[in-house]
């Protein structure tokens, strides 16, 4: 378990990271955090010649609100996620994902851009940029695109971006009145990626929940829009035969892919159980 | 309760909770651990080990991982096998046992994924590394044997021809009365449980320095290990090296639960490749290669009835117990131990007259398993406490008062049990009385009677168990293998007045070097800050065991206390005659000579020391101060002084997700003389927490060709600290009357009891639904199907 030999670079600035990654192209990997990345090195499942670490790059961090859109840096930690004021005001539903993102000490070195570029089904930041209807903001040394959630994650592992292109930052609607958006997700240990979580956003107004993505992870390649229930749900206000309804559409949509302990129909099981309780959550405190 | 008259006259440190001496140092990271030690001219070395279950070796081509930088040698398993002889572990007094003869790295044949192969050595383990991508090794795949179900039928691939067919070791037990008593009964439950294979997961990986110096021809062996003398005699034997030329150091060691107890093909291949090169080699196992290459256990399916009358009086035990234990027995302790445990352990704190058991011990293509902490006691606690659940259930019975019933009556000791084991003295009743009051048991039932009407699912389960400890030679020296069954201590009076210990009982973690100063101290009548301890050393230490099977307390710590008790003597021999009094009116208590009459101190130790080792002219002439002294300790008197405790488990099932939430734990234990009760709650609580994992988190996951699924520590789930519950724990001490100390082992019983107390709690959650769960490790899948919700 020792990664093989490979060169370092740690640039201040992004404009030098794009003629490295055209110097060295698929024999560099950017290092944003190394939560995953350096596992990854150590088992020889993947051997670049040349690290890129984004780290000192400050163009690469901070939370600022951009017009209507809460910009987050990819290189900004989940730690630093979870505790912003800006965050919580903007974008409520990441720090209530957070504290599911493995263990505090992953939280203080993890990245957004990091979990995003990688792109793993079972993440909460891909889950919840789908959910919330992010944009993500990549570069090359060619310019500047904005690439919409919906067209972002391709598939397991793969994202839109093109050789040459790195994440600089997402952005996410910032909230207005009447957001609502909630988080769950069930994990056998605390911190362990979850058999099946949810990520549910929209606008709220008295009972009835409209603009709505639901966003279930764990259950496929990708993060998965619930987009049957969705419509069942959105715009009619909540009711227990309605959420029923909704939970069977979930159900009729999807067959998940099964984990080491948790099969598929254990999966779709846990998933209507999440969604139900979401919403019933919802209902009882609109009740209340 | 009556606390114990103290164990020596004057004490101050025994049945205290001390802290432990080495602790900062631990804490500190000062420890030596064996990855710490760089030796000059060390290399390292990497094993390319099978990545299938069953393959045959077609053939090695290491040219080109010759080339690489670094590279030292490679050596395969016919090299090996020159200097290091195979080995077949077997035990005589498992009668019928049987395994293959095994080599340090597999020749022509590998048997499990993970078994050890090619050596490659390099100067640095990242070169070695490097090279072992370019060894290329042909083989092709064999038919695997996987599922233990099916390794007896004459259709399954026998794993070794010579042996005729897969069978390991098969043992029967029948006290001849079972059919009347289960033909006669009121009631009878029957439940097939299912256990998980898990590991032992420890923190530092098992790992070596092999040193040998072709000059003496002395060979030095730095180990993380528990049994050191164990280890010097089979790498004597397997390498032809004298004995008296092999000296193993196991410095700190960072957790071992059985797992360091075994000596692996490794170990030996590592050693010949020192020996073969005349220099230091180091092996330090990687977490992946640890998962399949550590011993693993428990994986066994047992079928049990229980048989009980009317009244709760419960009649009769039944097992089948069929458990799989990998291609080869582990070497030297042999992998038929958990099984044989099992049928030992069952029923084994109750008072029913009948017993049938019955065990098949086979083979397959996966992991060696062996003893690993708690062996085959959670097995046999959980088979035999779910068991007496589900026939109270059906006897509508509670399931504290069933077992207050049937338990071994306090004042029925020294007695046999059904299985045919001899208990000392166990106190099963005053333990279920305590655990009731502690939990308050009437309160719990009706909160859960409340809980149940709003939709919240509550469980409480209950185990009461047996622990096998402080063991004789009957474990292992009567079957013919060489592990020391006594241990020996050297206490040394130091000039200045201090003391050195040193024990054949080595220190894993747990704080046994801090129980021997304890002891120490107060046999010798010293303070605990002149104690030192030396242990985890064949050229320092007296001839001994190790730490394994609950004995370190029990018998390092009787060893040490007559040891310092000797001393004591001695040190007030030369008291008297320095002070021309009789010895009769003389003492040594807190570092000084006094006079028993008054009190008065006379002399300070270091006095004594000063005028004993630099004055001997001052003292009469034919009088030798005689200031260390050595005695040893072997446990005669029964196989085995077994504990006793019970504990219960507090949970909350969501019936929805099956997600269980462990809400709270109990312990009473009864481990004789509790010499400090901070390190004996800490063993409780950790070993419950490795129940934990058994229960409800590890397993070691095969696919259908035998290839390990999560052998790496996100997939493995190890519970951490947010899985744990509160853990109460609570002592009844009933002292074994086999030795002066005392006490008896404390560290397994927390693993024994965990996974029967809470799958019983499980159970009890779900009795609204009419569902149960017996397979462990429980997880919400099997807790939904269970449920028909899935």
């Amino acid at each position: 378990m020792k990664a093989p030999a490979f060169d370092y670079v740690k640039p201040r600035l992004l404009a030098d990271v794009f003629p490295l990654l055209q110097t060295y192209g698929d024999e560099a990997r950017l290092l944003a955090g190394g939560q995953t990345l350096l596992a990854t090195l150590n088992m020889r499942l993947s051997e670049p010649s040349v690290l890129i670490d984004l780290s000192a790059i400050a163009e690469l961090r901070g939370i600022t609100l951009v017009g209507s859109m809460l910009r987050i840096g990819a290189m900004v930690t989940h730690s630093e996620i979870e505790v912003s004021a800006l965050v919580a005001q903007h974008a409520p539903l990441l720090p209530l994902a957070a504290p599911h993102i493995a263990h505090r000490a992953i939280r203080n070195l993890g990245t957004l851009g990091g979990s995003i570029a990688y792109a793993d089904p079972a993440a909460e930041w891909p889950t919840c940029l789908l959910a919330l209807d992010g944009v993500v903001i990549a570069k090359s040394a060619t310019g500047e695109r904005r690439i919409r959630s919906d067209d972002f994650i391709v598939d397991l592992y793969t994202t839109a971006l093109l050789p040459g292109e790195i994440i600089i930052a997402c952005e996410f609607p910032a909230a207005s009145a009447g957001h609502w958006c909630d988080f769950d997700e069930l994990s056998r240990r605390h911190g362990d990626y979850a058999i099946v979580g949810l990520a549910g956003a929209g606008q709220r107004s008295e009972n009835t929940l409209t603009d709505l993505r639901l966003v279930f992870l764990g259950l496929g390649a990708t993060p998965l829009r619930a987009s049957r229930a969705e419509a069942i749900i959105d715009g009619q206000p909540l009711t227990n035969g309605l959420i029923d309804q909704a939970v069977s559409a979930l159900k009729a949509e999807f067959s998940a892919v099964g984990d080491l302990t948790s099969d598929a129909a254990t999966k779709m099981h846990l998933s209507g159980v999440l969604l139900k309780r979401m919403l019933m959550k919802q209902m009882r405190l609109k009740s209340a | 309760m009556k606390p114990l008259p103290p164990a020596t006259e004057h004490s101050r440190y025994i049945g205290q909770s001390v802290a432990r001496p080495n602790a900062l140092r631990l804490a500190e990271g000062r420890g030596t651990y064996v990855d710490d030690i760089e030796l000059p001219r060390m290399v390292h070395v990497v094993y390319w080990r099978s990545p299938v279950a069953h393959a045959r070796i077609l053939k090695i081509d290491a040219s080109f991982a010759r080339m690489m930088p670094g590279v030292v040698t490679v050596v395969d398993g016919a090299e090996m096998a020159k200097i290091c002889k195979p080995w077949v572990a077997t035990l005589t007094h498992l009668a019928g046992m049987k395994s293959a003869p095994q080599y340090p790295l597999a020749i022509d044949r590998a048997c499990w994924q993970g078994e050890p192969v090619v050596a490659i050595v390099a100067n640095t383990r990242v070169e070695a590394e490097d090279a072992l991508q370019y060894l290329v090794v042909e083989w092709e795949a064999l038919p695997a044997l996987i599922e233990t179900e099916t390794a007896l039928d004459p259709d399954s691939p026998v794993i070794h021809g010579d042996l005729g067919d897969n069978l390991c070791f098969t043992r029967s037990l029948d006290t001849a009365g079972v059919d009347e008593a289960f033909a006669n009964a009121d009631a009878v439950a029957e439940v097939t449980f299912q256990f998980g294979r898990h590991t032992g997961v420890t923190l530092e990986p098992r790992c070596q320095i092999s040193d040998y110096n072709p000059s003496d021809k002395r060979l030095t062996v730095h180990h993380s290990q528990q049994a050191p003398h164990m280890m010097q005699d089979l790498y004597s034997r397997q390498l032809g090296i004298p004995e008296s030329h092999i000296r193993v150091i196991c410095k700190d060691v960072g957790g071992s639960f059985g797992i360091k107890v075994h000596a692996y093909p490794d170990d030996f291949a590592t050693v010949a490749l020192s020996v073969m090169l005349e220099r230091p080699v180091k092996f330090v196992a990687d977490r992946l290669e640890s998962f399949t290459s550590d011993i693993h256990a428990r994986q066994h399916r047992v079928t049990g009835r229980i048989a009980a009358n009317k009244t709760g009086e419960i009649l009769a035990f039944e097992i089948d117990d069929l458990t799989g234990i990998g291609p080869y027995s582990m070497f030297p302790r042999t992998s038929a131990i958990e099984g044989n445990q099992v049928v030992n352990l069952v029923g084994g704190p109750y008072r029913h007259q009948q017993y049938r058991a019955k065990l098949n011990v086979v083979f397959q293509n996966k992991t060696p398993t062996c003893q690993y902490r708690g062996v085959g006691h959670p097995i046999a606690c959980a088979v035999t406490e779910g068991l007496v659940d589900a026939v109270a259930q059906k006897l509508g019975m509670d399931p504290l008062a069933i077992r207050q019933q049937n338990v071994i009556r306090d004042d029925a000791y020294p007695m046999t049990a059904t299985s045919g084991i001899k208990l000392e003295g166990l106190s099963h009743q005053q333990c279920l009385d305590k655990i009731a009051l502690m939990m308050d048991y009437p309160a719990l039932r009706a909160e859960q009677a409340e809980l149940r009407k709003r939709g919240i699912y509550r469980g409480i389960g209950i185990a009461a168990l047996i622990e096998l400890t402080n063991p004789s030679a009957a474990f292992y020296g009567v079957g013919g293998a060489r592990i020391s069954a006594q241990d020996g201590a050297t206490i040394r009076l130091e000039p200045t007045g201090a003391i050195t210990v040193m024990v054949g009982v080595g220190e894993q973690g747990q704080g046994t070097e801090g129980i021997f100063a304890q002891i120490a101290a107060d046999a010798v009548g010293v303070s605990m800050t002149s104690v030192r301890v030396v242990t985890g050393d064949t050229d320092v230490t007296p001839y001994g065991g190790g730490t394994w099977a609950s004995r370190g307390a029990g018998i390092g710590g009787e060893a040490v206390l007559q040891a310092g008790l000797a001393l004591q003597k001695n040190i007030v021999d030369v008291a008297s005659v320095i002070l021309k009094r009789h010895a009769s009116e003389l003492a040594l208590v807190n570092d000084a000579i006094i006079e028993i009459a008054t009190s008065h101190s006379l002399m300070p130790l270091a006095e004594l020391g000063r005028i004993a080792y630099f004055r001997p002219d001052s003292l009469p002439a034919g009088f030798t101060a005689e200031l260390m002294v050595t005695r040893h300790y072997a446990q005669r008197d029964y196989p085995f002084i077994f504990t006793n405790g019970v504990q219960a488990s507090l949970v909350e099932v969501d019936v929805d997700t099956g997600f269980v939430k462990l809400l709270k734990h109990w312990v009473v234990e009864d481990c004789g003389r509790v010499i400090n009760p901070m390190l004996v709650d800490e063993q409780m609580r950790g070993a419950v927490v490795q129940g934990i994992g058994g229960a409800l988190f590890e397993e070691c996951l095969y696919d259908d060709a035998g290839l390990l699924q999560n052998g790496n520590m996100a997939d493995y789930l190890a519970p951490m600290a947010a899985e744990m519950p509160d853990i109460e724990v609570a002592h009844v001490e009933t002292p074994t009357k086999t030795s002066q100390l005392g006490a008896k082992g404390a560290g397994e019983a927390g693993t024994a009891g965990a996974p029967a107390a809470i799958m019983n709690a499980i159970n009890d959650a779900l009795y609204p639904f009419n569902a149960t769960v017996y397979s462990q490790p429980i997880t919400p899948q099997k807790i939904l199907r269970a449920l028909g919700k899935v």
